[in-house]
């Protein structure tokens, strides 16, 4: 058994990459066709038809089968479908994009829309740095499908290109709007009269408060402890200005160790030392602390604006779920306390080489109609970057408070890509690092030297592309 | 009839050795073609850079680390398992002495046997999510048992300390089953009237063990020895699952480490074959070193 186990992951490492008829020809990396190009669907651009859409040409979609499931690509492809009803629409879900697709792309034949999400993601560096991304800009200038006079740009909330963007290239379309902050039950907190704290030190107290009556005041998923490296950087951009994470995300020597950054571990080594900690969260995975923090075992826990619909079966009637922002250092922060982080996520791409390049991007037009993005966040509980898509949408308890504490937030929020720059320096690195950290195994000061030694090692990293943004 | 042999021959291996050849010769080559190149994995193109990936690799303190936590399942999974596999079966087939002449097993054994297997009949990822269980720090069954008798409760996979031997000893028990019964059925054909001498001569258990049953069962102990170290090279599986080399890479391997430069946290498959070459002579060196200090002259029962 491990022995087969062994065979196939070295073959499945690239090696066995490519049909067993390009094995024989020759290597695995001989196999792609540049030759191809000139069999790519085009039709004629016209007002009705800008992206030049072949109307009966083939479509093939992957959608990485993970939170939001593929029921609302299957709306979308048959909204696709009722525009172009000559059109093939092939459909395809998994949870392992890059091992599906990594042959295709090699091959020169990959699908002409990839929801390139989930843990099996494909680094987008490595396919930006290989030119493998068709580039969107023609999709941004094309005008909405049902919003009349504007462009599909004009009809994007604020910052929702600018996270595809590499190199000023929008390449990469987050198709969700995420807020990130720190979640706990209303229905809890109501019960014990607790409100939350807008500043730091009235956190500590409630913590104080909470392990008095027994719960832990936090919980955490130590096998991906990067959950945490969230309000962290939140707090420490709140303390000191944006231009905490644009020096991140440029990876500037020293980073990491900004005063601002010092503040911030410093303050959430806090709720270490005290023992606010549930026991044993070092040891629990994002669904199991989750599940504890829904049983009412812990009183907040960090996450994305998914959390709601990932808890959906385990929350109890009536927990009533809600997000607020991290809090305030003190009143010497930037940015007040409302500011919280929202950004882009769930990135859908068309690959360079895709058959049908003109049906992926009308496909992302589709999506970004007033109809396709209220079906999405009807169907999966979620928002997407269209502005006003919630409008006569029935919104769930969290995502309504996710909404609220966006438009609270409003110009002050903020964002962080070094992630999707480099995912191996969030993944591996920091991620390794919150662990130390939040398990009390290391201080603050260790811990931002842990970060910025990842840092400055893919700094240093000549095989790896980098990239800089300006704000 | 003589003449007719080599159209047999040839019909009945050509297929095997040529889909042999493709699908596992054919890879092995290409990845040395590989491990010499820049490649990134999604585009036809990549440049030859020479061994510059095995200059990195000789830096790379993350590939060390996780050879070193290899060099201990090496080190430990082996004599581990086969020490309990050699335990059990000597148990199971002829550890009852009570009442009877002759020579049986304790009681039950045929039930034993079919428990001991039970692990190898359970796909890794399974063993992985059940074990993964079994550690849970707060709800896990042995947190609990701990729990229920007095002693502290440590959070196991969570912890860099324990979590590496927690990995390690899931595999030594998903693994002694089949040794288990490897060994009983190599234990049966011992022929009986052996160990009934022995039991007029007065030997005890231990001595039967150590001067009759392995020096007779020698060839298969090699053969188990060289299959779990390649398995403890190995580890993959159980390591992605149950803590993904973590937590600060404590529990990381080789496997896991080619995996995760290669599709995980970045997409060099270049420098992944690289590590994939270094570990197909690892693994290689460590099957014939196996093979060499375990040779022994052969037994034959006449």
């Amino acid at each position: 058994m491990n022995r087969r186990d062994i065979l196939r992951r070295t073959a499945a490492a690239g090696l066995l990459a490519t049909p067993a008829a390009g094995l024989l020809a020759g290597c695995a990396t001989g196999g792609g066709g540049d030759d191809d190009a000139g069999d790519t669907y085009k039709g004629t651009k016209s007002d009705q038809n800008p992206l030049g859409v072949k109307e009966d040409a083939p479509l093939e979609v992957v959608i990485f089968n993970g939170g939001f499931g593929e029921e609302y690509a299957k709306a979308h492809e048959a909204m696709y479908k009722e525009k172009y009803p000559k059109a093939e629409i092939k459909h395809s879900a998994t949870q392992e994009i890059n091992k599906t697709l990594q042959p295709r792309f090699v091959d020169g034949t990959p699908p002409d829309v990839v929801n390139n999400s989930g843990a099996g993601q494909i680094d987008f560096n490595g396919l930006v740095s290989q030119n493998a991304i068709a580039d969107l800009g023609d999709l941004l200038n094309a005008p909405s499908l049902d919003i009349p006079g504007k462009t599909v740009k004009d009809t994007l909330l604020p910052g929702a290109v600018e996270v595809g963007s590499y190199d000023g290239k929008f390449l990469v379309l987050n198709y969700t709007y995420t807020a990130y902050g720190i979640w706990h039950s209303t229905k809890l907190f109501a019960d014990r009269g607790w409100s939350y704290a807008k500043t730091w030190d009235e956190h500590i107290a409630l913590c104080k408060q909470i392990k008095a009556a027994g719960i832990a005041p936090w919980t955490y998923a130590g096998k991906h402890p990067r959950y945490m490296s969230w309000p962290l950087i939140a707090t420490a951009i709140k303390f000191g200005g944006p231009s905490v994470a644009t020096a991140i995300d440029n990876l500037e020597p020293n980073a990491w160790k900004s005063d601002a950054m010092k503040a911030a571990a410093d303050a959430w080594h806090q709720i270490v030392k005290d023992k606010y900690i549930l026991d044993g969260s070092p040891g629990l995975d994002h669904v199991q602390s989750q599940t504890a923090w829904c049983q009412g075992k812990a009183a907040f826990i960090s996450c994305g604006s998914w959390l709601e619909s990932e808890q959906k079966k385990v929350t109890p009637e009536g927990f009533n779920m809600t997000i607020q922002p991290t809090p305030s250092l003190g009143s010497g922060d930037k940015l007040p306390f409302e500011a919280i982080r929202g950004t882009a996520g769930e990135p859908f791409m068309v690959p360079a080489k895709a058959k049908n390049l003109a049906g992926g991007l009308e496909y992302f037009r589709v999506m970004l109609s007033k109809k396709g993005a209220q079906d999405f966040t009807r169907k999966v509980s979620s928002l997407t970057i269209v502005a006003g898509s919630t409008e006569g949408v029935d919104l769930p308890f969290g995502l309504a408070s996710v909404v609220k504490a966006l438009d609270a937030s409003g110009s002050n929020g903020f964002n962080w890509v070094y992630n999707n720059y480099y995912r191996k320096l969030e993944r591996e690195l920091v991620d390794a690092a919150c662990g130390e950290f939040f398990s009390g195994r290391i201080g603050p000061a260790e811990f931002l030297d842990q970060c910025q030694k990842g840092a400055d090692s893919i700094a240093q990293d000549s095989s790896i592309k980098k990239y800089k943004r300006t704000a | 009839m003589r003449h007719g042999k080599y159209p047999l021959i040839v019909t009945f291996l050509v297929p095997p050795v040529l889909l042999y050849v493709i699908f596992v010769v054919s890879p092995y080559l290409q990845a040395f073609q590989i491990s010499t190149t820049d490649w990134l994995g999604y585009s036809a193109e990549a440049d030859p850079v020479g061994l510059a990936n095995f200059e990195t690799l000789l830096h790379d303190g993350r590939v060390w680390n996780a050879l070193k936590n290899n060099a201990l399942l090496l080190a430990i999974v082996p004599v581990l398992t086969i020490g309990l596999g050699l335990f059990f079966a000597t148990m199971l087939s002829m550890g009852g002495r009570k009442g009877r002449a002759g020579v049986t097993g304790v009681r039950g054994t045929a039930v034993y046997r079919m428990v001991y297997f039970f692990p190898q009949v359970l796909s890794v990822v399974i063993i992985a999510l059940l074990w993964k269980e079994v550690y849970h720090p707060n709800s896990g069954l042995l947190n609990g048992a701990l729990r229920a008798v007095g002693l502290p409760a440590p959070t196991w996979l969570g912890d860099p300390r324990t979590a590496f031997w927690c990995v390690l000893a899931v595999m030594v028990w998903a693994n002694v089953g089949f040794y288990v019964v490897l060994f009983g059925a190599a234990m049966s054909a011992i022929p009986r009237d052996i160990y009934e001498a022995v039991l007029l001569d007065g030997a005890s258990r231990w001595t039967t063990l150590r001067r009759i049953t392995i020096p007779l069962l020698w060839d298969t102990v090699q053969v188990a020895w060289i299959y779990l170290a390649i398995a403890a090279l190995d580890g993959f599986i159980l390591i992605q699952q149950m803590t993904n080399g973590g937590p600060n890479f404590s529990s990381d391997v080789i496997g896991l480490r080619m995996y995760e430069t290669a599709f995980g946290s970045e997409s060099k498959f270049g420098y992944a074959s690289a590590i994939g070459v270094v570990l197909f002579f690892l693994t290689l060196s460590v099957a014939v070193l196996a093979l060499r200090a375990a040779r022994r002259d052969r037994i034959e029962y006449s």
